[in-house]
């Protein structure tokens, strides 16, 4: 089976141009971080860590490149960019991409194993809730979906926490250790945090995949496919699920973006020193290259994953090849 | 329209209505000042004289609470309602005048929505500083493209309609046609989203506030309660539990009321997302 006809590939060029407008935009939104800044910018950065001298002021000014023109500032920006030069810490002077690398692992594992115990589970779980028909259940499902969506993670993390403090007070529940070290204790330690991060997706997503069961189980081709014989395991998984699973898809991608912003406070919770530490620590000693470069890598992560998605619609959904613009 | 909606409706308004209430009379409700500090009440527990016990500065719990509600109702609020007016505003623009306007607005809208919710208010705050103005300014930049992108939809459709072409024809003006025909078409889509946006920022404004970006202390707000009572976690619980249920109760609520109500409003909408 070949997807790439003459509508696809005018929709995958559609779709690479709204990637590179959209990163374009991006990266003009956090260029400009620093300059709509209220007041001196530079002076706020140095009265973070050093007297402010007006020495100090101009030479802090020079090295940003703040004293050059808007457009050339965003073009050697940009071009730094490019070429993986995101700039150096205001106080370090290390490279801003070294920071960001030696803090983004936790972060990704966290998210990814969020994103693995949420849209997995969710999967069996709504259609297990599909089963669950009428009023009464109708009810007591929204209200349990609605309850899981609106949990803050981050409360959940803390409650967690205690009653494992509590009952078991001699496990290990804080702080990371690298996977490649200690494989057992870098899942054990993440486990908590994933789940508490996971469960709204969790909620959200089996509720979703509950209701487009229930849609498609209406349709045409399930009562035909009925009328053929078809055992009912083979209805609910091969045709009904997959037409359910669309829906599912594009709100997965979606949910990532959650995660990462939802990784920053749980990692908080937990003591995992990943980016929410690095950009937290960045605020508040007023690190704005160092910000901008942590802001602009995660939403060009999460921008790309879309991206990915997307694309993924396109072979599970082959109406979307000719109806998108 | 089935029988389930009314029960759960009335039961999820009553709800906000109280928590509202609640907010709104906050310093007639609370039975102690939010900040008067007792160093001989320190880490109570639940009783009598303080319903939900004190906090390490022997501050009663429940006092702290109620006008952390109003706090975190209060941002909450402007923040949804200025990305209301402006991405509202920005929606009905671009669906009415289509064109080069409708992609510069809807691109725009397209970039601002790219970033993760939670790092473009930690960046918005990262220039203002922290607090609760710059958060309430962050979570409506954070929501103002999705009510653009939700009222463009529906206004395109309205925009194209015989009723409002026939006004055009008997001569409205293009802000009669947007303020009197197509505005009040977009009542219900309004207020069901307006309701799950609420819920979504009371949990943004917790966020921010228990990463010490929001609301500063002393002032009592739900989330620097949580991050104050997680710290004391192991001396006295009650600090952390309740802040958090506090603030789940009031986005619970929220969100299954913008559900209900679209339920309700639309059924074609019925048991999505």
């Amino acid at each position: 089976m070949s997807v790439l006809n003459a509508g696809t590939l005018r929709y995958l060029r559609g779709r690479v141009i709204d990637l590179a407008l959209v990163m374009l935009g991006v990266s003009v939104i956090v260029f400009l971080m620093i300059r709509l800044i209220p007041g001196d910018a530079v002076a706020i950065m140095l009265g973070a860590n050093t007297e402010v001298t007006p020495e100090r002021v101009a030479e802090l000014r020079t090295r940003l490149g703040l004293d050059q023109p808007f457009i050339s500032q965003y073009l050697v920006w940009a071009g730094g960019v490019l070429t993986g030069d995101l700039g150096v810490s205001l106080w370090t002077r290390r490279p801003v991409l070294d920071e960001i690398l030696a803090h983004i692992w936790p972060t990704l594992q966290l998210t990814v194993m969020a994103l693995v115990i949420g849209a997995g589970l969710a999967l069996p779980l709504g259609v297990m809730m599909a089963h669950l028909r009428g009023r009464g259940w109708d009810i007591v499902l929204q209200v349990l979906t609605v309850a899981g969506l609106t949990v803050p993670s981050f409360w959940l993390g803390i409650m967690m926490i205690f009653v494992l403090a509590v009952f078991a007070p001699g496990l290990q529940m804080l702080g990371y250790v690298p996977f490649s070290g200690d494989p057992v204790g870098n899942l054990t330690r993440l486990a908590l945090p994933a789940f508490a991060l996971a469960l709204p997706i969790l909620a959200n997503l089996s509720r979703l995949v509950r209701s487009a069961m229930l849609d498609s189980l209406q349709q045409d081709y399930i009562r035909t496919a009925r009328a053929k014989g078809v055992n009912e395991r083979t209805i609910l998984y091969r045709h009904a699920l997959r037409n359910a699973l669309i829906p599912y898809v594009t709100s997965t991608g979606i949910m990532a973006g959650y995660l990462l912003g939802g990784a920053i406070i749980v990692e908080q919770v937990f003591a995992i020193p990943g980016l929410g530490r690095l950009i937290l620590g960045a605020i508040a000693e007023r690190n704005y290259p160092l910000i901008q470069a942590t802001i602009l890598v995660v939403t060009f992560t999460f921008v790309l994953v879309n991206f990915i998605v997307d694309l993924l619609y396109v072979v599970i959904d082959p109406r979307a090849r000719d109806t998108s613009s | 329209m089935n029988r389930r909606a009314p029960a759960l409706l009335m039961t999820s308004a009553t709800v906000v209505i109280a928590l509202i209430l609640l907010a709104i009379f906050a310093p007639l409700v609370a039975p102690y000042d939010p900040l008067a500090q007792s160093v001989l009440a320190r880490f109570k527990a639940p009783s009598a004289e303080h319903w939900l016990g004190t906090d390490q500065f022997g501050r009663d719990l429940l006092s702290r609470i109620i006008h952390g509600l109003r706090a975190s109702l209060g941002i909450s609020a402007v923040a949804v309602g200025a990305a209301l007016l402006v991405g509202g505003a920005l929606g009905l623009l671009a669906a009415y005048y289509r064109g080069w306007l409708e992609r510069l607005i809807m691109r725009l809208m397209d970039v601002v929505f790219a970033f993760p919710v939670m790092l473009l208010a930690i960046g918005v705050i990262a220039m203002l500083g922290p607090g609760a103005g710059p958060a309430a300014i962050a979570i409506a930049i954070v929501y103002t493209p999705i009510f653009a992108r939700l009222l463009r939809g529906p206004a395109l459709v309205i925009a194209a309609s015989e009723y409002v072409m026939s006004a055009r024809a008997i001569g409205v003006s293009n802000t009669g046609i947007i303020c009197r025909h197509i505005l009040p078409n977009l009542a219900s889509v309004i207020l069901v989203q307006t309701s799950l946006l609420l819920s979504a920022a009371i949990l943004v404004e917790a966020s921010l506030s228990f990463l010490g970006l929001g609301t500063q202390p002393p002032a009592p707000s739900l989330g620097t309660m949580l991050s104050e009572g997680r710290n004391v976690l192991m001396l006295s619980p009650w600090g952390a539990v309740f802040s958090g249920l506090a603030i789940l109760i009031l986005a619970f609520a929220l969100n299954l009321l913008g559900d209900v109500l679209r339920d309700t409003l639309d059924p074609r909408l019925r048991g999505e997302r």
